[in-house]
C-alpha cells in the first residue's frame, strides 16, 4: 500500500505509467512541455502529434478521460483571456460571421489554447499518476534544493488543513448574514483572507516547534 | 535515582515585548510520577512548557532534566528526555504518512534502517495505531492523530513525556483510550490541563500554577477538594463533578 490514496488529483492505479520512477516522469513531462512551449504556433501540424502521444500515454496509465477533463477547470483564467484577445489585438482584421477580429489576436489565442491545453493536461496526468509523496522524492532525486522539497512537502500537507479553515471562516461568515461573494461583503472577505494569512503564519511557527522539540537541525530525515 | 526527573528551580521569564509570564517557578517531579500541572488560562502553563525542552531560555533561574541542565549545549539531549505532545495534533504531524512522522524524532537522533523501523512500530503499537503506518495523517480522526502524536514523541523514548492539554476537542470514547494508554506506559508524565476530572482520574499529584507562580502542589484530590484555593484561581469543577464521592479510580 505505501503512501496513502486520495489525494484530490491522484488516480488509484498500477499501470505501467503509475509505476515509472517518479523522477523519470517528472523529466518527461518538463520536455514535453518545452517542446510544445519551443514549436511555433504556425505548424499547425505539430500539434495533433502532441496531442496524439498525450492521449497515448493517458490511454496507457487507463486513468480514464472523465476524470482529466472536468480537472482541467483550473485553465479557464486563461481561456477567457485567449478568447479576448482577438477582439483586443491589433493589426489586419478578418472577417468571421460579421465580426471583425484581429488576425494575430486569433493566431495568438490559437496559440496559447494548444500550448496551455496540451501543458495542463500533461500536468494533471503526471500528477494521477504519481503520489504526491513520490513526486517529492523525484524531485529530491533530481537534485532539486533540499529546502524547495521541504517547502513543497508542508503545502501537500497544509493544504487540506488550510482550506479547510478557510471553509469553516466562509461558512462562519454566512451564518452571519454575509455573503462572500457579493461585492458588497469583499471588505469582510479580505479581512478574512487576511486573518487566515495570520493563522497560517502562526502555525507555521507552532510546527516549527513541535519539529525543534523533536530535534530538527534543519534537514529532514530521508 | 539520585535527581529528580524534572528539577525547575526559581524560574522566571518575561516575553520580549515586556509581559511577564513566570514569576519564580520551582517544581520538581520525581522518576515515574504522573504530575497533572493546573491553571487558569493565561497562568502561564504553556510558557513553563517551552522552558522544559528550551525552546524558551530562562529569564531567571534554572531548569534540569534527570541532572542535566538545559543549556544550548544540551539541547539535543534534552529534547530526546523530554518529550512534549503539543495541543493540536495538526502542529506536529506533518509528513505525508504516519510512519515517516513518527520516524521523525528518532531520525534526527541518528536512529537508522532497521533499528528506526523497529522503534516506529513499537511506539504505534502502543498507541494502538500500528495498521495506520501508511497513512496520511490528515487523513486520521482528529483522536487517532492525537495518539499518533503521542507516539511520534515515544519513539525517541523520552525520560518524560510532557502533554499539553491532551483531553482537548476529543470525544468521550477516544479521551477514554488516550486514558488508557497514558496508564500503559511506564513513563514519567506531566500533563498541562484544565480538565479536572481528567486529572483527577490520571494523576495522583497536582500543581497549581497561577499567574506566574506555583500556588499549590500536592494529592490531586487534596487540591480540588480545597474550595478556597480552587476558587481563588478560577478554577472550577465541571457541573456534578465531585472527587468527594468518586469511590475508586480506574486502574
Amino acid at each position: 500500500m505505501g503512501a496513502g490514496h486520495g489525494h484530490r488529483l491522484h488516480y488509484h492505479g498500477h499501470s505501467p505509467v503509475h509505476r515509472v520512477e517518479p523522477h523519470l516522469k517528472v523529466l518527461a513531462l518538463l520536455g514535453f512541455v518545452l517542446v510544445v512551449v519551443a514549436t511555433p504556433r504556425e505548424w499547425y501540424v505539430a500539434y495533433p502529434g502532441f496531442l496524439a502521444v498525450l492521449l497515448g500515454v493517458i490511454a496507457l496509465s487507463r486513468v480514464p478521460f472523465g476524470y482529466l477533463l472536468p480537472r482541467l477547470v483550473v485553465e479557464v483564467p486563461f481561456v477567457v483571456f485567449a478568447l479576448l484577445m482577438p477582439f483586443i489585438a491589433h493589426g489586419p482584421q478578418v472577417d468571421v460571421l460579421g465580426i471583425g477580429l484581429s488576425e494575430p489576436g486569433l493566431l495568438a489565442a490559437w496559440g496559447l489554447l494548444a500550448k496551455g491545453t496540451l501543458g495542463v493536461l500533461a500536468s494533471l496526468t503526471l500528477a494521477a499518476t504519481t503520489e504526491p509523496d513520490d513526486l517529492l522524492r523525484g524531485l529530491q532525486r533530481l537534485r532539486l534544493p533540499d529546502l524547495l522539497v521541504q517547502i513543497m512537502g508542508f503545502m501537500i500537507r497544509y493544504l487540506d488543513v488550510v482550506t479547510g479553515e478557510l471553509r469553516r471562516m466562509l461558512t462562519a461568515m454566512r451564518s452571519r448574514g454575509c455573503d462572500p461573494r457579493s461585492p458588497r461583503h469583499w471588505p469582510a472577505l479580505a479581512k478574512a483572507l487576511g486573518a487566515l494569512f495570520v493563522r497560517s503564519y502562526e502555525r507555521g511557527e507552532r510546527v516549527h516547534l513541535a519539529m525543534l522539540s523533536r530535534g530538527y537541525t534543519g534537514k529532514l530525515p530521508t | 535515582m539520585s535527581h529528580p526527573t524534572l528539577d525547575v528551580r526559581g524560574l522566571a521569564y518575561a516575553y520580549p515585548d515586556g509581559h511577564q509570564a513566570l514569576f519564580g517557578v520551582d517544581l520538581h517531579v520525581h522518576p515515574g510520577e504522573r504530575v497533572a500541572l493546573l491553571g487558569p488560562n493565561g497562568a502561564g502553563k504553556t510558557t513553563l512548557v517551552l522552558h522544559l525542552n528550551g525552546i524558551l531560555t530562562a529569564g531567571a533561574g534554572s531548569v534540569a532534566v534527570s541532572g542535566l541542565p538545559v543549556t544550548k549545549e544540551n539541547l539535543r539531549e534534552i529534547r530526546r528526555r523530554v518529550g512534549v505532545v503539543f495541543q493540536d495534533p495538526d502542529d506536529q504531524l506533518f509528513l505525508g504518512t504516519v510512519r515517516q512522522d513518527v520516524a521523525f524524532g528518532p531520525a534526527n537522533l541518528g536512529v537508522k534502517g532497521e533499528a528506526l523501523e523497529r522503534r516506529v512500530m513499537e511506539s504505534l503499537d502502543r498507541v494502538g495505531m500500528a495498521d495506520f503506518a501508511g497513512r496520511p495523517p490528515h487523513h486520521l480522526s482528529f483522536g487517532q492523530r492525537r495518539r499518533v502524536a503521542v507516539a511520534t514523541v515515544l519513539a525517541m523514548e523520552p525520560e518524560i513525556l510532557v502533554l499539553d492539554e491532551p483531553s482537548s476537542n476529543l470525544d468521550p470514547a477516544s479521551r477514554r483510550e488516550l486514558a488508557e494508554i497514558l496508564r500503559s506506559l511506564d513513563v514519567t508524565v506531566l500533563m498541562v490541563t484544565h480538565d479536572l476530572p481528567y486529572a483527577f482520574e490520571l494523576c495522583p499529584r497536582s500543581v497549581v500554577l497561577s499567574d506566574g507562580v506555583v500556588v499549590a502542589d500536592g494529592a490531586t484530590f487534596d487540591v480540588l477538594t480545597d474550595d478556597a484555593l480552587m476558587r481563588a484561581h478560577r478554577l472550577e469543577l465541571p457541573f456534578g463533578f465531585d472527587p468527594r464521592r468518586i469511590g475508586s479510580l480506574p486502574g
